[in-house]
């Protein structure tokens, strides 16, 4: 058991460095740099470029630049944004509870939302209320966000003037009641593809588990149709959505790109794009260095669950 | 700047290059009264922007929005109002050969102070403050935005708190636009710090401006508030927010309801102007900007060597339509390649007129006949070339198609080649890989009308190695002119120099001017003391003297 989480660990390292080096490869042979923005700025020169350039260090070749990057980063030194000099870890951190917060709601309204779509379709399959829902599904997932987005500011923010179009909070307000206005809109939009995506599955799972022999044996004994289903069906049929709700953890870090475009909300996606525009190189690669940790921990996570459901495995 | 128009796709292109020389468009004066003086600053104004103002050290690499935070925060020896004045701020007058403040031979400079300025933490203003900027900016170490200009002041010398001298190695006249840039950095908290590039500064950022740092919450907003010891005017205004929002059209929307007071860069795009006219209580503005649109020829091409290819090519450009069909009438066409509100602006350069039968004829008798699939030819070169700007700009891509069409016209082969933008501005532009390029330029320096970055022979990248003379343009008579208009500092003498070099340009056409950019931006009604300013990269250079009623 120790000998295989070894192992794995040592497989999650390896992993990570090839995960590094492509990845700052690919960051550095894009064309283009974080000084291409300033070629045209007025009064600035050729020498004034290549003077920066190497006040950077980004003339130096790429093995040496990546050398030393990592080096920095066993040390525990990320390096700082090349736009506002913070710390990569502190401008992560800045962003990390925008997210988060976005995040957690949408899931919130996922789980609630698409556990109840999601049953009801099941237990009444082929009913009016199962085929809308599955019609309501499809069309929610292949509704541009973008597009949804700004036809719920239409209505809420422009029309009715009900609600904020965008942003995390009224500045200077700072009350809980600013901030729950400003995340309906972002939350119910984003929440409504996972409401979808949520459903399906969970619609599928219940089917599977109404036709187990435990929820017939249930049924002989003579109990309740509601008691069946909360207290059989619901409980085994929520297993499977707990290794989905898990495999969303890295998803959250890349954040909510386009939601967070179009409400306007500081979070990690718009972080990453704004970075990737600015070739911001330290920012990019600490981004995707703590996504590739995330997606890693989850696997590892996911191995010592089976390890832990599975006999068999711990055998061997 | 280089390539992105107000029609909202690069944005932060869009503005690299507003910074140019001349006097902007004053808008009507309001007819409210401004708030009396002493009256105590009140209210807040929400500026929308679309990119996010990230670098707070004012002498580092940085882009326009992060300039319009300085304009708030920090002060520049002198600012440039909209028709091209300067206006003293820390410095107590605007050195001249008049007042002494610069000897004959333009190398002896003396600058004085103006007394009893305080940085926001109390201390005092003086000349050691202002000697240590301009060092801060030659150290070798230190990744400095610009060193034009800078790098020829010599043996600066404090003669007092309030005054001190510099000798120039050689004299440049657009010394004073680029000192209207500079603007000037606390010795006492950054010769404190022990890494000056990553000083805790850069986040705290202190100053002398009519605004005082609060916070920054990262990509969202950044606040301000008013300096109540503010050595000019005091603001009207008791809070400024600069806020974050990356989406034009989602920044229009706020605009709508209301959630920002102004709405700047990079405004509003043009195929929305006409709605946005009809909000109510909504002031929108076409602001002229500093930067003109041409077409830029590689002019080391062979084709292009042929003063007749460029002659016919412009010849069968339809300007008119690409103004008044692709961006709705709003840009100004133009000859020159200067803002037409700089002093240094040519009035009397000849007019284009669409006329693509005269193009054939200056082919024909340029011995260009038809070859193969209608494109012409002379001596084994065919009269075909690529067209490149940003990837992605649909703007300028229906430009690009007028153009197309027009030159096919008159038996010209044009191919669209456009790339993304860190691609197209970086080598393909700067060492001259294009054939013809769709570009938006400024190319004066700062608020200073010369061009000899990017029309001097002795700024071509690809062969000096200097300078952003991306067309390789190269005439004798051009240099000489930019040479004598940037060793004097008397203005006339210098707008006969370049009223000439315009006239060159026009003549040789090694860029095919279209129009000078304008951007729409828009207040609240109520809000009032909004000025655009061509000489400046963000028009938020006067929100001090904003208020409401």
């Amino acid at each position: 058991m120790g000998r295989y989480l070894l192992r794995r660990l040592g497989q999650s390292l390896v992993l990570l460095g090839l995960v590094s080096i492509i990845g700052f490869g690919l960051l550095h042979l894009t064309p283009g740099g974080p000084l291409s923005q300033f070629t045209q700025a007025p009064g600035m020169t050729q020498e004034d470029l290549q003077r920066i350039a190497h006040q950077m260090g980004l003339d130096r070749p790429l093995p040496i630049q990546y050398l030393e990057w990592l080096g920095h980063l066993l040390l525990g030194d990320w390096g700082r944004s090349y736009r506002d000099s913070q710390p990569v870890l502190f401008v992560i951190g800045s962003h990390l509870g925008a997210t988060l917060e976005l995040m957690i709601s949408a899931t919130f309204i996922a789980v609630l939302l698409g556990t109840w779509v999601g049953v009801l379709g099941a237990i009444r399959r082929y009913s009016l209320f199962d085929y809308a829902s599955t019609a309501g599904a499809m069309v929610a997932l292949s509704i541009p966000t973008f597009w949804f987005g700004l036809v719920m500011i239409y209505i809420f923010s422009v029309t009715w003037r009900l609600l904020p179009a965008g942003s995390i909070a009224t500045i200077g307000d700072g009350s809980l009641f600013d901030y729950l206005r400003h995340l309906i809109l972002p939350a119910a939009v984003l929440g409504l593809v996972t409401v979808a995506i949520w459903s399906r599955y969970m619609r599928s799972s219940v089917l599977e588990v109404v036709s187990q022999d435990y929820v017939r044996t249930a049924r002989a004994k003579g109990l309740s149709e509601r008691a069946i289903l909360l207290r059989h069906v619901l409980r085994n049929a929520l297993l499977p959505m707990i290794t989905i709700a898990g495999l969303q953890l890295p998803t959250i870090l890349s954040g909510a790109l386009v939601t967070e475009t179009v409400f306007t909300w500081p979070g990690m996606g718009r972080l990453f794009l704004d970075s990737i525009g600015y070739r911001d190189y330290p920012v990019v690669m600490g981004l995707l260095l703590f996504s590739a940790v995330l997606v890693l921990i989850g696997n590892f996570l996911a191995d010592l669950a089976y390890l832990v459901a599975d006999p068999r495995l711990r055998a061997a | 700047m280089r390539d992105s128009p107000p029609t909202g796709l690069s944005r932060r292109r869009l503005l690299h290059n507003t910074a140019i020389g001349g006097a902007g468009l004053l808008l009507p004066r309001s007819l409210h009264a401004q708030p009396a003086p002493g009256t105590p600053p009140k209210g807040q104004v929400i500026i929308g922007i679309s990119q996010e103002p990230t670098v707070f050290n004012p002498l580092k690499p940085h882009i326009e929005v992060d300039e319009g935070v300085y304009m708030s925060l920090f002060s520049p020896f002198w600012s440039i109002d909209p028709q091209g004045n300067f206006l003293p701020q820390l410095a107590l007058e605007i050195p001249s050969l008049g007042n002494g403040g610069v000897s004959e031979d333009g190398l002896e400079w003396r600058i004085k102070l103006r007394p009893g300025v305080v940085w926001h933490d109390g201390t005092p203003f003086t000349a050691d403050d202002v000697k240590y900027t301009i060092d801060l900016i030659n150290t070798p170490g230190f990744p400095a935005m610009t060193r034009s200009g800078h790098r020829l002041v010599r043996d600066i010398t404090v003669v007092s708190p309030t005054e001190l001298t510099w000798k120039m190695e050689q004299p440049y006249a657009p010394y004073l636009s680029v000192l209207a840039a500079m603007f000037l950095v606390p010795k006492h908290i950054l010769s404190a710090s022990a890494d000056v590039v990553n000083a805790p500064f850069n986040n705290a950022p202190i100053g002398t401006g009519p605004f005082k740092w609060v916070e920054r919450v990262p990509g969202d907003h950044i606040t301000l508030a008013a300096n109540e010891k503010f050595f000019g005017p005091a603001p009207h205004i008791a809070r400024v927010i600069y806020k974050y929002v990356p989406d034009l059209t989602v920044l229009k929307t706020q605009f709508q309801t209301g959630e920002i007071d102004y709405i700047g860069l990079q405004g509003i795009s043009a195929d929305h102007y006409a709605e946005v006219k009809t909000f109510p209580d909504r002031t929108v503005v076409a602001a002229p900007l500093g930067f003109v649109e041409s077409i830029v020829l590689n002019n080391e091409r062979p084709i292009f060597k042929d003063i007749a290819v460029r002659r016919a090519l412009y010849a069968a450009m339809d300007k008119k339509s690409i103004v008044d069909d692709i961006y709705y009438g709003l840009p100004k066409p133009t000859e020159s390649y200067l803002p037409m509100q700089s002093w240094a602006y040519n009035t009397g350069l000849p007019a284009q007129t669409y006329d693509p039968a005269r193009a054939r004829k200056l082919l024909d008798d340029a011995g260009w006949k038809p070859g193969a699939g209608g494109v012409r030819e002379k001596d084994g070169l065919r009269l075909a070339f690529t067209n490149s700007t940003t990837a992605g700009n649909h703007v300028r891509e229906q430009s690009q198609q007028v153009l197309q069409q027009n030159w096919q016209e008159i038996g010209v082969e044009m191919t669209i080649k456009n790339l993304p933008p860190a691609v197209m501005w970086g080598d393909y532009w700067i060492k001259g890989q294009f054939d013809t390029a769709m570009a938006g330029t400024v190319y004066g320096i700062g608020a200073d009308p010369d061009p000899s970055d990017r029309l001097s022979s002795a700024s071509i990248p690809s062969k000096t190695g200097s300078g952003f003379n991306t067309a390789q343009f190269s005439n004798p008579e051009v240099d000489g002119l930019l040479h004598h208009a940037t060793a004097t500092l008397d203005r006339e003498a210098r707008k006969q120099d370049y009223f000439k070099v315009q006239s060159v340009v026009r003549e040789e056409l090694p860029l095919l001017p279209m129009f000078q950019w304008v951007m729409i931006e828009g207040t609240k009604a109520n809000l009032h003391g909004y000025q655009p300013n061509v000489n400046v990269r963000s028009n938020c250079w006067n929100v001090s003297s904003w208020y409401w009623t």
